[in-house]
């Protein structure tokens, strides 16, 4: 009995650990795949054509300067609509709302997060697209903005909820203390709260701008797909196209180790890497604030 | 002066508050729209033929059932794989880790695959699972993708009910005689189940939404049957509302508007029992 109960343990606290670090694991295999299908690229396409201003696959320009602007120009958008609308929304969930109205906006706000993409992009097709057109008086209502206002309201969540965790996490006698002094509750939120969060809420603003890059199905649907460079304020306003919008278009129709597939998977491996430096910053941020504050308390 | 300073102080928070109450309204309303308006066109289009039957008429008329059943196996087969690795890996980290630099490299890829775009899952799965290990574009191949893509929720929100039962309880286990693992087996794992729960499912709803990591590793176009292995290629229901929103020439609304309500009655369906485990266990918890 003692002895299969040893085993037993043995066995099982192996695979426990085994599954720890499969998270490791799953992340090389990611990267090593994304090389090994996208690094071909540089061998097969020169960097003037990779480094062009025109993709089109169909005659060899692999130019992926459109896709790179089309995807900042969205992600720019949308981090103008996530981030005031997202710290304000958390502001007011932790310091101002009275404690029902928090019971129904935190649901609320989760409901957001949990709306599939490709919903938001249909309704994007439907809806907001026709009446931004008629509105803005455009050509098409497919355009770069469109995108932005969407992937601005798919980033909300991330943004709300990381953001509403750090400003709770401030203890609550930082807020007696500044209004004992005679500060103001907004005073106290602008002056005190909030610079005593602003490590987690830049980490909500990093992740929130992290999802809205990697975002695919709602800006394929609702940006127009144009690959043009997108650099003056006016291509706002106009079609343009995301690398993660190209990726999703355009493998299902490739053959399999073409230069076209390659350059799909290069792009990919862009992604990753973009993910990569985001995601490694704002923990990071996380880690660095963490440990200034265990030397403040000690 | 002094009067005029502090009614400007309180004139000043008043605005603020408004300001911020109006954004959070703004932030708030535009959810409830699009919940509502979804629920008022496609309610028309529900009918039994809809859910039960198979698409017809290049989908323009008939049912959605091949999606529906698609999407409910994918999200099984998600199930399978990516709940016992991501409780494991969640009592790795919370009951067993040392605090080193392996451990924290562990954490570090975590948050990396949770902000791994879904598209990047996508050519990984395709270049893993559908090419190199030749399962085809198939509903295990997709599965596979969409578990390493839940993982990380899974793993963190599974830790974190891990890590708020009280450490008293696996002193006492361990001081009763019990092993480390009939500790976490019979007392800790038993605690900390409906966080758990909660965590899964909410990994799972993302599985189930979510139509970039299948598109090129388990979705079909059209397939006017269900599909009969795990090696058959699959409708579901998010890409599905991909097709008959872009790709397909006049397309009724309605059908489009029934596709997104049953689509999103799936998913915050699920949301909404997640929630439900996590305040009623919040509210019966006696620690």
């Amino acid at each position: 009995m003692e002895k299969t109960l040893n085993w037993r343990e043995f066995v099982i606290t192996r695979l426990v650990r085994a599954s720890g670090y499969s998270a490791i694991v799953f992340v090389a295999l990611i990267f090593f795949f994304l090389l090994r299908e996208g690094l071909p690229t540089f061998a097969e396409v020169p960097l003037s054509t990779l480094f062009s201003l025109r993709w089109y696959p169909i005659e060899d320009y692999f130019g992926i300067l459109p896709l790179i602007t089309g995807s900042i120009m969205v992600t720019l958008g949308a981090t103008l609509v996530a981030v005031p609308f997202g710290i304000g929304t958390a502001i007011y969930i932790s310091e101002i709302a009275p404690r029902w109205m928090r019971e129904i906006l935190k649901p609320m706000v989760e409901l957001l997060g949990g709306l599939p993409s490709v919903v938001l992009g249909f309704l994007g097709i439907l809806i907001l697209s026709p009446f931004l057109r008629t509105f803005l008086d455009l050509p098409t209502g497919l355009t770069a903005f469109t995108g932005s206002l969407l992937l601005g309201g798919i980033a909300v969540p991330t943004v709300v909820s990381i953001a509403e965790d750090a400003l709770d996490s401030v203890p609550r006698s930082y807020r007696e203390g500044a209004w004992a002094l005679g500060a103001t509750r907004w005073q106290t939120i602008w002056r005190v709260t909030l610079p005593a969060a602003s490590s987690g809420v830049l980490t909500a603003v990093m992740l929130g701008v992290g999802r809205t890059i990697g975002e695919t199905m709602t800006v394929m649907m609702v940006t127009g797909n144009a690959p043009v460079l997108a650099i003056t304020p006016g291509s706002l306003f106009s079609p343009v196209r995301t690398m993660t919008a190209t990726i999703a278009a355009e493998m299902g129709e490739v053959a399999n180790g073409s230069v076209h597939y390659h350059t799909l998977f290069f792009i990919g491996m862009v992604l990753f890497i973009i993910s990569l430096i985001v995601n490694v910053a704002a923990s990071s941020v996380v880690f660095r604030s963490k440990k200034r504050a265990e030397r403040v308390l000690s | 002066m002094m009067k005029h300073l502090r009614l400007n102080r309180h004139l000043t928070e008043r605005l603020g508050f408004v300001g911020l109450t109006l954004m959070a309204l703004v932030t708030v309303a535009p959810i409830v729209a699009v919940v509502i308006y979804i629920l008022a066109q496609g309610v028309p289009a529900i009918s039994w033929e809809f859910l039960t039957g198979l698409p017809r008429d290049g989908m323009r008329a008939g049912g959605i059932l091949p999606a529906i059943v698609g999407t409910f196996y994918l999200t099984i087969g998600t199930a399978i794989f990516s709940v016992p690795l991501g409780i494991a890996a969640a009592i790795y980290l919370s009951e067993y880790a040392p605090e080193n630099s392996l451990t924290r490299l562990i954490r570090i890829a975590i948050i990396n695959l949770a902000g791994i775009p879904s598209v990047v899952y996508g050519l990984f799965g395709m270049g893993l699972f559908v090419l190199f290990l030749k399962f085809g574009t198939s509903i295990l191949a997709a599965s596979l993708t969409l578990s390493i893509m839940t993982l990380p929720v899974i793993i963190s929100t599974a830790e974190e009910a891990l890590r708020a039962v009280p450490q008293s309880f696996r002193t006492v286990s361990i001081s009763l005689g019990g092993t480390r693992w009939q500790g976490i087996q019979r007392i800790v794992l038993p605690q900390a189940l409906p966080g758990i729960l909660t965590g899964v499912i909410l990994g799972l709803e993302r599985a189930a939404g979510e139509t970039a990591p299948i598109l090129f590793t388990g979705a079909a176009f059209f397939l006017p049957r269900l599909p009969n292995s795990p090696f058959d290629a699959t409708m579901a229901l998010p890409y599905h509302l991909f097709v008959i929103s872009t790709q397909v020439p006049e397309m009724p609304p309605q059908i489009q508007y029934g596709t997104a309500l049953v689509l999103m009655a799936f998913v915050l369906g699920m949301n909404l029992i997640a929630t439900t485990i996590r305040s009623r266990a919040r509210a019966r918890r006696q620690w």
